[in-house]
């Protein structure tokens, strides 16, 4: 629609599929701004050229119908028309909200003045984001220092990266081509060189890309090297004879806290045990946890984090006490990642995916 | 014109002019630096602190100057980042504590709250005084901030940036800010009183000028949201000066928590800066238009709902950090709800010129101006009251451009359209008219020259606060520093035909527009005491015609300059 009203050059490239939603009410408002404007405007200039002063115009007493009436129409009628641009905003923005299922995981980390990003399929980048058109990618930012935001403007997609806390947000890229990352909150010296670029690729180059980065663990399997060294499986490993909660199986669970609350065990529930863990204990356990805040970075969270979520809501495996774990107890290998994570990438046969479980 | 009135700016003590029996002006009253550093005539005080925002006007205009210059081209040719980073800094903090906030509540309201109720001052004339000391020690605080090399975090302070980020001096810049806070407050309560306790015989709530609602509704947001400012301040204060953990998150704080206290105060504070304009408005429209105001009673309403409601709809300043869904919806649709006011006034502003008697003198130029600068940047309002939208053009130039509309191209403009309107009360002269229309207009042309492309540029992508930028959004900056060229022009020219005028001005009469307000209805300038006798009041405000009947063509075309001479 836009594209015939509106020269190219007037409008920001749009390459995802909030775009063109963004677009459309961005071109409505306007139509109806434009609209006001003129009337007002025009009314002004009207009546300061017909009564200018002296002119001949009639000034007799004001009509009967502009009264009280006349008053409580056009604030009606602006009530009316102001909900009306609510409500076709605000039904955008509910629809957009929840990501689907299937996206591919972006962890972004910001910092001064650059952007980390690590896909769960293991693919690390810095200032760079690869992405396969048409497939749904969801990112969760933080940030290690100050805030930032991240701004793809060809996408209409802004969340800030705030530290000490996870933001969510997704899109869907709709053309192949590479477009500007930038970041919008202002973040010291080089704020405006604290720039990126994604680029957005056909499924089968998003592939290639991606066989050919070089080998490293995805989240969940770094998270699991690092249970082990930094000493958590110490007391929550299965079989520990320290009284600790095993942890897996719980991602997405309703555990029972002590004082008769419950919480349900998410990325925010995880990050505030292992960095504040005294806040919330877990009924039935004492608060015998040391806190790792300034011991784990914002990356390493994530990692964990994304481990003990690859470990879902399975059953709970049985070991002996003192039996070190033979294998790893993500679902899948590193080395299983790429073709089967690009929707639409065409794959020989069918691995098990890694990242998250689909179910026991 | 004598030899004798032509040198003294205070011409009006001459004994010559005392012979009529007419009491001293208030500008009589002391010549000394002394009686005007310790005086507590609110008229007085009004010319202090419009001596001082001038200043800091100037002083922020400077720094806005270098910004638009370094963003004259895409590289960084005239300044490294951290100065780019201070100059927009120094140019926010000026000009919203230290010029938008004061500029006219502090000036006309100062001058002419106690006139336009019939008053001889305001009810606490020393806390007056106070509160001019306050806002220019904090001024003061400000400037020492700069000359300490600087503050780097913009106006916002966002955390954890100001407190544990920033190396730049930005405790003593908070602290500045935090002082003049209480200025504010303490101008806010003189004004509340000063509403309640000193409105001459006749003057009933429902015959103030609205300009007077306007101040009382401002002063009521001075009262309930500057101390809210003034704790996040100290909380900034504390974290960054002694190491108290509040909002840092590496020690368990929240950032968030500080956008949340800091936009509870500063939506808010969007509306101290427009409210007084639409007082102003108000009172010019009618005087030139010769008309009776269409709704005084909506308008007084729509004052009082804009006051209310502004304080619920801090939020949408955070779409973009991470806020619930559902409290964003929240925000937006009281967004909404509080631009419908505003809409209302600029239909009954618009209405009121309907069957006039319209001059073109230089205030209602101003104020035609104020009518299309506000509309437009009203509406924008409600493209970032659009989740969507505002999520692409949160902190891009798009809100830039659309908060430029409404402080600078709807506030200065109210400003300088009352400055030219109550000039000839305030100094007694008349300034050149014709100079002054031509800085009306260009100031208009300028204006939009320099923000509209802005508009442009954000919703194309270019982010705020950027030193470089990618190029192509470089013809949209050298429209927007173009502009910026002629908007310096034109908000220098009033500086000079103004203080022109003070020396050798034609003496204004009394009521030089044959307006109706009381403050009309004194000499110019006023004495010490306001007024000649008693003052009483018998009709409703804005009397220009007897209601059902047209307005006559009363008013007087100015005298130019030349003929004068």
């Amino acid at each position: 629609m836009m594209q015939r009203f509106v020269p190219a050059w007037l409008m920001p490239e749009a390459a995802s599929t909030q775009a063109a939603k963004v677009d459309a009410i961005f071109f409505g408002l306007t139509v109806i701004s434009a609209a006001i404007v003129l009337v007002v405007v025009g009314l002004v200039v009207t009546f300061a050229i017909r009564f200018r002063r002296g002119s001949k115009a009639d000034r007799g007493a004001l009509p009967s119908v502009v009264s009280r009436e006349f008053e409580i129409g056009w604030t009606a009628a602006t009530l009316f028309v102001f909900l009306f641009i609510f409500w076709w905003a605000a039904s955008a923005e509910i629809g957009a909200y929840t990501p689907p299922k299937d996206a591919i995981e972006i962890h972004v980390v910001a910092n001064q003045w650059m952007w980390k990003t690590q896909a769960s399929n293991g693919a690390r980048e810095i200032n760079e984001l690869h992405v396969p058109v048409g497939a749904p990618v969801r990112l969760m930012l933080t940030s290690q220092d100050v805030i930032h935001s991240f701004y793809i403007p060809a996408f209409r997609l802004k969340r800030d990266a705030v530290p000490g806390r996870q933001t969510e947000t997704w899109f869907q890229a709709t053309k192949t081509g590479t477009f500007h990352l930038m970041c919008t909150e202002f973040c010291g010296t080089d704020h405006s060189r604290m720039l990126g670029r994604v680029i957005v690729m056909e499924p089968q180059d998003y592939a290639a890309w991606l066989s050919a980065q070089p080998e490293g663990d995805d989240l969940a399997h770094a998270g699991e090297r690092l249970f082990t060294e930094r000493g958590c499986a110490g007391c929550h490993a299965p079989g520990s004879t320290i009284h600790a909660p095993d942890l897996a199986g719980l991602w997405g669970k309703t555990i029972p806290l002590e004082g008769g609350r419950t919480v349900t065990v998410d990325a925010a529930y995880i990050r505030d045990s292992i960095l504040q863990p005294a806040r919330d204990i877990a009924a039935g356990y004492a608060p015998i946890m040391p806190s790792y805040a300034g011991l784990l970075t914002d990356g390493e969270v994530q990692e964990l984090t994304a481990y003990l979520r690859a470990l879902g809501a399975g059953p709970r495996t049985v070991r002996s006490p003192g039996v070190p774990p033979l294998s790893s107890r993500v679902p899948g290998s590193a080395r299983e990642r790429s073709p089967a994570m690009v929707p639409g990438a065409p794959v020989a046969d069918t691995p098990a995916p890694a990242g998250p479980a689909v179910g026991p | 014109m004598s030899p004798h009135i032509a040198q003294s700016p205070t011409a009006l003590a001459d004994p010559d002019e005392l012979a009529l029996g007419l009491p001293e002006s208030y500008l009589a009253a002391g010549h000394t630096l002394g009686s005007w550093l310790t005086t507590t005539d609110h008229k007085r005080i009004a010319i202090l602190y419009g001596l001082s925002i001038t200043l800091f006007f100037f002083l922020g205009g400077a720094a806005a100057t270098a910004v638009r210059l370094e963003l004259f081209t895409p590289e960084a040719d005239f300044v490294g980042s951290d100065t780019y980073n201070k100059l927009f800094t120094l140019h926010g903090v000026i000009m919203v504590w230290f010029f938008l906030i004061p500029s006219i509540p502090t000036t006309f309201g100062n001058f002419l709250l106690p006139l336009m109720i019939g008053a001889r001052d305001l009810a606490f004339p020393k806390l007056n005084l106070v509160s001019w000391y306050l806002n220019l020690g904090g001024g003061l605080l400000a400037a020492v901030a700069v000359l300490a090399g600087g503050i780097d975090t913009g106006w916002t302070f966002y955390v954890p940036y100001a407190t544990v980020f920033s190396d730049t001096a930005v405790s003593v810049a908070v602290l500045g800010v935090f002082v003049a806070g209480f200025s504010t407050i303490a101008t806010g309560v003189n004004f509340i009183a000063t509403v309640h306790l000193l409105r001459a015989p006749g003057m009933t709530w429902f015959r103030l000028p609205l300009f007077v609602w306007a101040m009382y509704t401002t002063s009521l947001i001075f009262v309930l949201a500057t101390p809210v400012l003034a704790l996040t301040l100290l909380l900034v204060l504390a974290e960054r000066a002694f190491g108290l953990p509040i909002f840092d998150p590496a020690r368990g704080g929240d950032p968030i928590l500080f956008q949340h206290l800091f936009w509870f105060y500063s939506h808010p504070a969007v509306y101290i800066m427009i409210l007084p304009a639409m007082g102003v408005i108000s009172e010019v429209i009618t005087c030139f238009s010769r008309r009776v105001v269409f709704g005084y009673t909506f308008m007084v309403y729509a004052l009082v709902a804009i006051a209310v409601i502004g304080f619920f709809t801090w939020g949408h300043h955070m779409f973009t950090s991470g806020m619930s869904p559902y409290a964003a919806l929240l925000f937006s649709f009281l967004s909404f709800i509080v631009a419908v006011p505003s809409a209302i006034k600029v239909f009954n502003w618009t209405a009121t010129l309907y069957r006039g008697q319209i001059g073109f003198e230089s205030p209602m130029l101003y104020a035609l101006g104020f009518l299309g600068l506000f509309t437009v940047g009203g509406l924008t309002g409600l493209f970032l009251a659009s989740i969507p939208i505002d999520v692409h053009v949160q902190d891009t130039y798009f809100v830039v451009a659309h908060f430029h509309y409404i402080m600078v191209g709807a506030s200065v403009s109210a400003y300088f359209a009352g400055l030219h309107l109550w000039w000839p009360k305030i100094t007694g002269r008349m300034y050149p008219e014709t100079w002054a229309k031509f800085a009306a207009i260009l100031m208009f042309f300028g204006f939009n020259l320099t923000f509209f492309p802005q508009f442009i540029a954000g919703y194309l992508g270019m982010p705020r606060r950027y030193h470089v930028y990618p190029p192509e959004f470089q013809v949209w900056n050298v429209l927007s520093s173009s502009g910026a060229a002629v908007l310096a022009v034109a908000y220098l020219m009033p500086l000079g035909y103004l203080t022109w005028s003070v020396f050798f001005g034609a003496r204004a009469r009394n009521d030089p527009w044959n307006a109706t307000g009381l403050e009309w209805r004194t000499t110019s300038p006023p004495p010490r005491d306001n007024f000649l006798g008693r003052v009483a009041v018998l009709g409703p405000p804005y009397d220009y015609h007897p209601a059902g009947s047209p307005p006559t063509q009363d008013q007087p075309h100015l005298p130019t300059q030349e003929s004068q001479a």
